[in-house]
């Protein structure tokens, strides 16, 4: 926290981004958004598609909860109605995106389907805004925090569905095919993952 | 904080104002961006346009249009009825879709018209027969037990009073939800003659379990309003002179029953015979008033037989399976025409048995149950 608040400002934001992807992995470290993970991350485009949306999703309503919170929850003394708040916000947030890709991007909508309203109910997406209450950011740092957070779970869904596209192709013998073979995977690409925890401290 | 009334109220305000502007921006936006305009639907290459505000999915936009694409599941992607053929504008198959079409059908084009959305201008092919399809308000006015697994629905047409229907076409029956189980649409052929413009009858097996049948079987009341819509379906009389062959079992009787009243009606003289295959005698029903028909026309004979009737019951009549009892009246089936009703394997038999005694595959017509 030191450090980061020492080193000029963009590496900061590069600093608080990298750890939250990485470091500090929504899917891998904490085992948030698995459902929706579980569901889409068949193939390589449709994770893709998710995980795009999931960054915007986490990085705008990161900064949105970030503001209510500051301007709205705190000065009133309403600090214990933030988890319906932020609900709430996340809610009507994801409504909204899911109208603007209904509208400019037919193809994405019809390949995300169901997982597209699922969002609202992605823990991941929850999670980081909760994470940052307890983290001494300010606005902009709390919006790379959140677009960190949700690159971190597009990388991690985008790498199991390109596992998962292999291992499609092979022979699984029938009580691990599906999402116990893909629980398996996430876990040992949990483990890999416990080598960045030494790379950035935050 | 909490415990005060200034904080209940508070958060209450905050809660109410909080989810009002969200709710007011959501309105907002789904006015403005999810607005895609006037569309147009082209049917049949011009044949028909209907202007739809776009948005909503091409089977829902062509019911409000009064086009009604057949749909067992109201929309859900879940029984594949509502296929029809896109030509322009569909977009691309939703993974919805994906596991009910087939690798010709998406060659040429069809697709479930319940997940396909209408954004723009769109061209389809429906069968013509869809422009005579209503949705009709009707009221129960006989439900009348035709064996232990069967009864027969007699229904008053309220709005529109009119059906005009072919002998042998379907209906589809809406169900109403019950004890959680979702409203569907079932398709029944309609077994009254198509003189009788304000009534349709339907006759129903129970399956168990089935959603429909559980709904008319123990939910559904005389008196009680009840929509369906139609009339759908190829399985009609042929124009021809060729002698006929009936072969049905069970609730497959509707559309035949319909068929050879409308024969009789119409003072037909085309020879004809009816196959009606059953267990026992106590899963036979309508058998008086067929034999009644026989009397009075002399080109027509009835044919019940029981699979599995005990020694010693009385029964005169045939004996063994459908299949056995078809092969044995018929010998030479070349110049026959045969319509058959009832389960797909059922059906798959006796189109087997017709073949072997010399019919076309194209002289057969059925309507399989699925």
């Amino acid at each position: 926290m030191e450090q980061a608040a020492h080193t000029p400002a963009f590496f900061g934001l590069v600093l608080i981004f990298v750890s939250a992807a990485f470091t500090d992995n929504i899917l891998l470290t904490r085992f948030l958004g698995m459902c929706s993970c579980l569901g889409v991350s068949k193939k390589v485009d449709t994770s893709v598609g998710l995980g795009v949306a999931v960054i915007f999703v986490t990085a705008c309503t990161a900064a949105i909860n970030y503001l209510i919170y500051k301007y709205l929850l705190l000065p009133f003394g309403l600090d214990y109605l933030r988890l319906i708040t932020f609900i709430i916000v996340i809610a009507a947030f994801t409504q909204l995106v899911e109208m603007i890709i209904d509208r400019y991007s037919p193809a994405l909508y019809n390949a995300l389907g169901i997982f597209l309203p699922l969002i609202t109910v992605n823990c991941a997406i929850l999670g980081i805004s909760i994470f940052m209450l307890g983290k001494p950011y300010g606005f902009i740092q709390t919006f790379f925090y959140g677009a960190g957070g949700g690159f971190g779970w597009f990388v991690a869904i985008t790498l199991i569905g390109g596992i998962r596209e292999k291992i499609n192709e092979q022979a699984l013998p029938g009580g691990l095919a599906g999402s116990p073979i893909t629980l398996i995977i996430i876990g040992i690409m949990a483990l890999a993952f416990i080598g960045f925890s030494g790379m950035v401290k935050v | 904080m909490a415990a005060n009334g200034n904080g209940i109220v508070a958060s209450i305000l905050f809660l109410v104002v909080c989810g009002g502007v969200l709710a007011l921006l959501l309105v907002l936006a789904e006015r403005y961006i999810l607005n895609f305009g006037p569309c147009t639907i082209d049917i049949n290459d011009g044949e028909k346009k209907v202007t739809v505000n776009g948005g909503g999915s091409l089977l829902s936009l062509l019911a409000s249009q009064d086009i009604f694409i057949p749909s067992a599941c109201g929309g859900r992607g879940s029984c594949a009825y509502c296929k029809v053929t896109v030509t322009a504008g569909a977009g691309e198959i939703g993974p919805v879709e994906e596991p009910y079409l087939s690798a010709g059908e998406r060659a040429g084009g069809t697709r479930l018209s319940c997940q396909v959305k209408v954004r723009g201008d769109v061209a389809i092919r429906i069968p013509r027969e869809y422009f005579s399809v209503r949705r009709y308000r009707g009221r129960l006015l006989v439900k009348k037990p035709m064996t232990h697994d069967i009864v027969e629905l007699r229904i008053e047409l309220l709005e529109p009073p009119e059906i005009e229907f072919i002998a042998g076409q379907y209906a589809q029956l809406e169900s109403k939800e019950y004890k959680g189980r979702e409203a569907v649409m079932r398709a029944y052929s309609i077994s009254s003659p198509p003189s009788d413009k304000r009534h349709v009858e339907f006759m129903v097996r129970l399956v168990p379990g089935g959603i429909c049948t559980t709904w008319v079987f123990e939910h559904l009341r005389e008196g009680q309003e009840v929509r369906l819509s139609g009339p759908y379906g190829e399985f009609h009389l042929r124009p021809t002179e060729a002698p006929l062959l009936f072969i049905a079992g069970g609730s497959g009787m509707a559309p035949i029953w319909s068929i050879l009243r409308n024969m009789k009606e119409t003072k037909s003289t085309r020879h004809a015979r009816y196959f009606f295959g059953a267990q026992t005698q106590a899963d036979l029903f309508l058998v008086n008033e067929l034999r009644e028909l026989q009397r009075a026309m002399p080109s027509f004979a009835f044919i019940p037989a029981l699979s599995n009737e005990p020694e010693g019951s009385g029964w005169t009549g045939e004996k063994g399976l459908i299949t056995d009892v078809v092969s044995r009246h018929v010998r030479d089936a070349s110049q026959h025409e045969a319509y058959l009703c009832g389960s797909p394997g059922m059906i798959n038999a006796c189109v087997n048995v017709l073949k072997t005694a010399g019919m076309p595959e194209s002289k057969i017509y059925f309507d399989k149950f699925a």
